[in-house]
C-alpha cells in the first residue's frame, strides 16, 4: 500500500475540495475587481473595463498558448518574444503583402508544431529549447524592425475595436477565447488524451496514442494561439516594437497558475488561464494606478498582488482540506 | 474460500489455442529473461504464471501484449503467424492488460480513462458513452464499487483505482477483448474485491475469453486457474493442471522451501515481551477511543485488516512521531520506514545499488566531514551478502535490479541504519516467495537482536511471522491478537467486524 | 574506440567543453590566429560571473523540477549596490562591502525560501514575485547612486596571473569546493534524493525543508558576491547588471549536462557551460554580426547543442 495513496476519507470531503478549486480563480478576480470597485467606482463601468481590460486580450492569447505547453508538463519561455515577432510580422508583411505574411504565420505555427515534434523525440528539456528559441525570435523581430514601426492592418484594427452593446469586448473575446480553449481542452475526446500526456504519458502511450502527435498538437495549438496574441496586440497599439512581448512570458506563467494550473501532471484549466489572465491584467496596472502607487515601487507591487493572490489561494486551500 | 466448484474434467470452452507462443527468448545483455519459452492460452482458459522474481513472468507478460520484441520465437495470434507484432497490432488482435504499475491517467476522468482504451468513441456524446460502457462493467465485477464515472482517478484511492483499471481491460466496443493478462491484479485488493475479481474471471473464461493471471497468492491461482505453469529463470519449469497441482509441488517447483512454521513458533515461545521496554506507543489517527498501538523492544508487531482501512496513516503517524513528538505518539529511539511502493516512495533511481542502501545512513558514513564512499561500498557490499540481492556490483544502478531485489535493497536502506524501530508498509506486495522467506528469516533474527518491528501487511499469512497483530477497521484499532489467536478466521471476523467466534 | 576515450566522452559534461573548443577554434580561424589567447583570457574573466551563479542555480534546479531562482537578476543588481554604498570607495572597507553584499544575497535567499515554504507557492512564481519587489528596493535604494569601487577592489577583480584572471582561479577552487559539496556531504546528497524523489527523501529520514532553505540561502548569497565582483570588475553599480545573468545561469547549468528535472547535477558542466556562452559571443562579435543576427544565431546555437546532447533516457 503506498505511503502516499492516503485517499481514505469519503467522497464529500473530495468534491467540496475540488468546487473549492475550481473555484479560486475566479474568487481571486473577484478579489481584484472589488478592490479596484472601492477605490474607483467610476471604473467599473463599460468604458471603464474597455480601458482596463484593453490589453487583456492578447495576455490572454498567450496566457491559453503557455497553458496548452503546461499542460503537457513543459514550459515556453519563448512565448513574449514570440508575440513580439508575430506583432513586427503583422505590422510589416501582413499589412503590406498579405500572402506573405499569412504564409510566414503559418510557417510560424508549424515551427512551434515541429519544436514540440523535437522536444519529444530527443527528450529535451523545453525550458532550455524555449530558453534558445526566445533567442531566436527577437533576433528575427529585430531584424525585421530594427526599429519600432509598421502599420497594423486596417481590419486588425477594425476588429480590436469593435465596442459590443452591454458587455465591454475584452469580456466578450475573453469569453470566447476561453470556451475554444475549454472545447478544445476539456470536451472534445482527443483533448482528454491530450491531457492524459500530460498525467501518465507511458499510459496514453501503451493504450496505442502516439505521444509525438500529442506533444505536436499541444505545442500548434500554443503557436496558434501565440499567433492570435500577436496580431490582437498589433491591432490595438497600431504599430509593432521587437521589444513589445518581452512581458508576456512571465505574465502567462503566472496566468495559469494562477489559474490552478500546475507545471506536473497534466494540471491546466482554460476556464482559469483566461480568468487568470484577466486577473493579472487588472492588477499590473489599473489597480496600481488607481491605489497611487508611486512608478519606483510598481514593480514592487506587481510581485506583491502576486504573492497576496497566492497566498489568498492556499489559505482557502488549507481551509477546504481541514474540512 | 472458495471461488468455484471443484472441477472434474474440464475441456476449456471453445477449444482452440487464442495465443501461442513458441521458443521464446529475450535477453537484456547478459540477463537472459526468457530462455526458450513456450506459451499459450486457449479460449476459455485461465492460465496461472508462477514464479521468484527475475524468473521472467514480467518480460513474457511484455512479450504477450507486443510492448517487447522477443529476439527468437513464433508468435502466433488467432491462428495467424505474427511477422510484426506491436502493441497496437496486439491490441487490434484484442489483447488487454493489466499490469503492476497502473496505466490510469490520475488528472482524468474514470470515463476519459475508458475512452483512452477505445479510440473509437469519439463524436458528439462520446464522455456519456465511455462512462456508461465503465460503469456497467464495473457493476458486472464489482457490485458496490461507489465509483462514478466523473470521478478524478487522482481523488480515488488505490483499491478504486485498479478496480477502474481491471474493469477497462474487459470493456469491448469495436476493440474486442479475446485475452485478458492480469499482472499481480489482487495487490491493492481486500479479499472481498479479490474474491469478486476471481469469480469474474472464472465467469469471462466460461464466455470464451482467455485469461493469463500472475499472482504471488498461491491461493488465487491454485483455485482460479484450469493450468498453471512455474518459471524459473528464464525458462518453464513445470506446468500441468491446477487440479493436479498444490501449494508445496508450486513452492518446490519455483525453487523455495515450504515455510517453516515451526521456526516462528519456537522463536516466539522463547522471549518474554512484556518485561522489555516500550518503544512505541501511537493511537492511530482515526482512534476515537483511547485504544494505542503499542510495540516493546524486540517485538513484531502487525497491522491487519481490509487494506486501506488506516495502517499506513498509523505506521506514517509513527515516523513523524519520530522526528516530531506530538500528544497522542510516542517513540522511542530514531525510526526508519519501508515502503510498500517502491517506484513512488523509496528508490532513488538515478542511484548506485550502494547510494540507495546507505542513503538512510549518511551520518554514519562519514569519515571526517566527508560521506566515504568507500564505507559506503562496504556497508552496501555486506548488506548485499546478508539479505542476498542478486547482483554482481553494489555500484550497478538500482533499477538494473528486479523488482524483488530493489525491495531488498530497500530493506537493507532500513535495517542497516540506526533506527532502533523499524516500520513496514505493506513491503512484500508482489515480491516473490523466496524472498520473502528470506528476509522474514531476517527479520526474525533482527528483531531477536533488539529491533523493534511494526508490520503492515494485507496476507494473513505474514502474520504469523507476528508476535502480536492489530486489526484495523475504518481508521481504527477494532482488535488485538495475540500470536497464538491469529487465526485467518478471527483476523477477517475482525476485519469485517464481527465479534470474535 | 578505447575504453578511455568512451568513458570521457560518456560524462555528461564533456560536450560542454567540446563545444567551447570549437567555438574558440573557429573565432581563431577568422582572426587568422591574432588574438587568440587574449580571447581565452577575456572569456575566463567574463565566464567567471556566470559560473559563480551557475553553480548557485546548478543546485537548486537538482532539488527537482520546478526548483529554479528566478530572482538572480534582481538580486545581483541590489547586491552590487549594496556592495558599492558600504564599500564608499574606500579600500579598507572591502571585505565589510564583500560581506554586505553577501548577506544581503544570503537575505533575498532565505526570503525566496519563506515565500516557497509559507506560502507554498512554485518557486518560479515565488522567486519571480520576489524579483519584483526586490527590483524596487534597489531602484529606490540605489537611486542616483554613481559610486564607484575601491581602486584596489576594482583592480583585483581585473588581475591576472601569467595571463589567467585571478578570480577565475578562485572560482575554479569555488568550482571544486562546490563539487565536493555536492557529492560528499550531507547536504549534497540530500540535495540529490530529493530531487530524485522527495517522497522517498523524506521516508529515508532527510530533512527536506532545512535542506531546500540552505539550497536556495546558498543560491542567493552566491548572486549577493557576483553583485560585488561585478560591480568591481565593470567600475560600477546598476540595476541592470545582472540582467542578462538569469538566462545565462540557467542555460550554463542545463547545457553542462545537469538534469532539468532534477536529482542529477555536475559542477566541471557549469564551467564548460560558461565558457562556451563567453566563447559564443566572442565568436559572433568577431565576425562582426548585427544584434539580431547575433540573437538568433546564439538561439539557434543553444537549441543545437542541447538536441544534439538530447534529454536524459527515458526510464521505461
Amino acid at each position: 500500500m503506498s505511503a502516499s495513496a492516503r485517499m481514505e476519507s469519503p467522497p464529500a470531503t473530495t468534491d467540496l475540495r475540488r468546487a473549492l478549486r475550481t473555484a479560486l480563480p475566479a474568487v481571486s478576480l473577484a478579489l481584484v475587481v472589488a478592490a479596484i470597485a472601492w477605490l474607483n467606482p467610476r471604473a467599473i463601468s463599460y468604458f471603464g473595463f474597455t480601458l482596463m481590460l484593453n490589453l487583456a486580450i492578447p495576455i490572454a492569447l498567450a496566457t491559453m498558448a503557455q497553458m496548452f505547453v503546461i499542460a503537457g508538463n513543459d514550459l515556453d519561455l519563448s512565448i513574449g518574444t514570440f508575440v513580439g515577432f508575430v506583432c513586427c510580422v503583422s505590422a510589416t508583411w501582413l499589412r503590406d503583402e498579405p500572402w506573405l505574411g499569412a504564409i510566414a504565420l503559418l510557417g510560424c505555427v508549424a515551427l512551434y508544431a515541429a519544436l514540440g515534434a523535437l522536444i519529444y523525440l530527443r527528450n529535451l528539456p523545453s525550458i532550455v529549447v524555449t530558453l534558445g528559441m526566445s533567442f531566436v525570435w527577437q533576433g528575427l523581430a529585430i531584424l525585421l524592425l530594427p526599429k519600432p514601426g509598421g502599420k497594423a492592418p486596417a481590419w486588425l484594427q477594425a476588429i480590436m475595436g469593435v465596442k459590443p452593446p452591454f458587455v465591454p469586448f475584452p469580456i466578450v473575446a475573453a469569453a470566447l477565447v476561453a470556451a475554444v480553449g475549454y472545447v478544445v481542452l476539456m470536451r472534445s475526446s482527443y483533448g482528454a488524451i491530450l491531457r492524459g500526456s500530460g498525467g501518465n504519458a507511458v499510459a496514453i502511450e501503451r493504450a496505442g496514442w502516439s505521444l509525438l502527435k500529442a506533444k505536436a498538437a499541444l505545442f500548434a495549438l500554443a503557436g496558434t494561439f501565440g499567433v492570435l496574441s500577436g496580431m490582437a496586440l498589433v491591432g490595438i497599439t497600431t504599430s509593432a516594437d521587437a521589444n513589445i512581448g518581452n512581458g508576456y512570458t512571465l505574465l502567462s506563467i503566472a496566468g495559469v497558475i494562477l489559474g490552478g494550473g500546475e507545471f506536473v501532471g497534466g494540471k491546466a484549466s482554460p476556464v482559469g488561464a483566461v480568468i487568470g489572465a484577466l486577473t493579472m491584467a487588472m492588477a499590473a496596472s489599473p489597480l496600481l494606478t488607481f491605489m497611487r502607487i508611486p512608478p519606483d515601487w510598481q514593480v514592487a507591487a506587481n510581485g506583491a498582488i502576486l504573492i497576496i493572490v497566492l497566498a489568498a489561494r492556499v489559505l482557502i486551500s488549507r481551509n477546504g482540506e481541514r474540512r | 474460500m472458495a471461488v468455484r466448484a471443484p472441477l472434474t474434467e474440464r475441456p476449456p470452452a471453445g477449444g482452440g489455442a487464442l495465443v501461442d507462443f513458441q521458443g521464446l527468448a529475450k535477453s537484456y545483455g547478459a540477463v537472459r529473461a526468457l530462455d526458450g519459452v513456450d506459451f499459450s492460452v486457449a479460449a476459455g482458459e485461465c492460465v496461472g504464471v508462477v514464479g521468484h522474481n527475475g524468473a521472467g513472468k514480467s518480460t513474457l507478460m511484455h512479450v504477450l501484449n507486443g510492448g517487447v520484441t522477443p529476439d527468437r520465437g513464433h508468435l502466433v495470434v488467432a491462428g495467424e503467424e505474427q511477422q510484426a507484432y506491436s502493441a497496437a497490432r496486439a491490441k487490434a488482435l484484442g489483447l488487454r492488460c493489466v499490469f503492476q504499475e497502473l496505466s490510469l491517467c490520475p488528472n482524468l476522468t474514470v470515463a476519459e480513462n475508458a475512452r483512452v482504451l477505445h479510440p473509437s468513441i469519439r463524436g458528439f456524446g462520446w464522455r456519456r458513452k465511455a462512462g456508461r460502457l465503465i460503469v456497467d462493467k464495473l457493476d458486472e465485477i464489482f457490485p458496490g464499487h461507489g465509483v462514478s464515472d466523473s470521478d478524478l482517478v487522482q481523488d480515488l484511492s488505490i483499491g478504486r483505482r485498479q478496480m477502474v483499471e481491471i474493469a477497462r481491460a474487459f470493456t469491448v466496443t469495436e476493440l474486442p477483448a479475446r485475452v485478458v493478462i492480469l499482472d499481480e491484479p489482487t495487490s491493492s485488493l481486500d479479499a472481498h474485491t479479490a474474491g469478486q475479481l476471481l469469480r469474474y474471471v472464472r465467469r469471462s473464461v466460461a464466455t470464451g475469453i482467455g485469461c493469463a493471471l500472475i499472482s504471488h497468492i498461491l491461493g488465487e491461482v491454485l483455485e482460479a486457474c484450469d493450468r498453471i505453469i512455474v518459471m524459473r529463470d528464464g525458462k518453464v519449469v513445470a506446468a500441468d493442471a491446477a487440479r493436479r497441482l498444490s501449494r508445496a509441488k508450486l513452492v518446490a517447483a519455483m525453487g523455495g522451501v515450504a515455510g517453516d512454521d515451526s521456526r516462528a513458533e519456537a522463536h516466539a515461545a522463547a522471549r518474554e515481551r512484556a518485561e522489555a521496554p516500550v518503544r512505541v506507543s501511537v493511537r492511530p489517527p482515526g482512534q476515537k477511543d483511547e485504544t494505542r498501538l503499542v510495540a516493546h523492544e524486540g517485538e513484531i508487531v502487525g497491522l491487519a485488516g481490509l487494506a486501506g482501512h488506516g495502517q499506513t496513516d498509523c505506521l506514517l503517524a509513527t515516523f513523524d512521531a519520530a522526528m516530531r513528538p506530538r500528544a497522542g505518539a510516542t517513540v522511542h529511539g530514531p525510526v526508519a520506514m519501508v515502503a510498500g511502493d517502491r517506484v513512488s516512495d523509496g528508490v532513488f533511481p538515478q542511484w548506485s545499488i550502494s547510494r540507495n542502501i546507505g542513503v538512510r545512513s549518511l551520518k554514519a558514513l562519514r569519515s571526517g566531514p566527508l560521506i566515504s564512499p568507500r564505507l559506503e561500498d562496504a556497508l552496501a557490499d555486506s548488506w548485499r551478502q546478508r539479505i542476498k540481492i542478486r547482483t554482481p556490483d553494489v555500484s550497478h544502478p538500482i533499477l538494473s535490479l528486479s523488482g524483488g531485489n530493489q525491495q531488498k535493497a530497500l530493506f537493507a536502506r532500513a535495517l542497516a541504519s540506526d533506527a532502533h524501530v523499524v516500520l513496514m508498509d505493506d513491503p512484500m506486495r508482489g515480491v516473490d516467495f523466496g524472498t520473502k522467506l528470506e528476509v522474514y528469516d531476517l527479520i526474525r533474527a533482527e528483531a531477536r537482536a533488539g529491533r523493534t518491528f511494526l508490520w503492515y501487511t494485507t496476507e494473513t499469512e505474514e502474520l504469523k511471522n507476528c508476535d502480536r497483530a492489530y486489526i484495523f477497521r475504518n481508521g481504527a484499532i477494532v482488535a488485538e491478537l495475540e500470536r497464538h489467536e491469529l487465526t485467518e478466521e478471527r483476523v477477517i471476523h475482525s476485519s469485517f467486524g464481527g465479534s470474535s467466534p | 574506440m578505447s575504453a578511455a576515450l568512451r568513458t570521457a566522452l560518456a560524462r555528461p559534461w564533456i560536450w560542454s567543453f567540446i563545444g567551447a573548443g570549437v567555438v574558440w577554434l573557429a573565432a581563431v580561424a577568422f582572426t587568422g590566429g591574432y588574438g587568440a589567447g587574449g580571447m581565452l583570457t577575456a572569456a575566463l574573466s567574463l565566464a567567471v560571473f556566470t559560473v559563480i551563479v551557475g553553480i548557485g542555480q546548478m543546485f537548486v534546479i537538482t532539488l527537482g523540477p520546478g526548483n529554479v531562482d528566478l530572482s538572480l537578476p534582481a538580486n545581483i543588481g541590489l547586491a552590487s549596490a549594496v556592495a558599492m554604498k558600504t564599500m564608499a570607495g574606500d579600500d579598507s572597507l572591502v571585505a565589510l562591502g564583500l560581506a554586505a553584499a553577501l548577506a544581503c544575497g544570503l537575505a533575498v535567499g532565505v526570503a525566496n525560501y519563506v515565500l516557497i515554504w509559507a506560502l507554498r507557492i512554485p518557486p518560479i512564481i515565488a522567486t519571480l514575485s520576489a524579483s519584483f519587489i526586490i527590483q524596487s528596493v534597489d531602484i529606490s535604494y540605489g537611486r542616483g547612486l554613481q559610486i564607484k569601487p575601491p581602486p584596489g577592489f576594482a583592480d583585483f577583480t581585473n588581475v591576472q596571473l601569467l595571463g589567467v584572471p585571478l578570480l577565475a582561479i578562485l572560482t575554479a577552487l569555488l568550482a571544486w569546493v562546490a563539487h565536493v559539496a555536492l557529492h560528499r556531504t550531507i547536504w549534497g546528497r540530500s540535495v540529490m534524493a530529493i530531487g530524485q524523489n522527495i517522497r522517498a527523501a523524506r521516508l529515508a529520514g532527510i530533512k527536506v525543508e532545512p535542506v531546500r532553505f540552505a539550497t536556495y540561502a546558498f543560491c542567493g548569497a552566491l548572486g549577493g558576491l557576483d553583485g560585488a565582483l561585478l560591480a568591481g570588475y565593470f567600475r560600477g553599480a546598476n540595476v541592470d547588471i545582472g540582467n542578462e545573468y538569469l538566462l545565462a545561469s540557467i542555460a550554463v547549468v542545463v547545457i553542462g549536462g545537469t538534469s532539468v528535472s532534477g536529482g542529477n547535477a555536475n559542477v566541471p558542466g557549469v564551467w564548460g557551460g560558461a565558457l562556451f556562452l563567453v566563447l559564443l559571443l566572442t565568436m559572433l562579435n568577431t565576425f562582426g554580426v548585427s544584434a539580431g543576427v547575433r540573437l538568433l544565431l546564439t538561439g539557434l546555437i543553444i537549441v543545437a547543442v542541447i538536441t544534439a546532447a538530447g534529454g536524459e533516457k527515458r526510464t521505461r
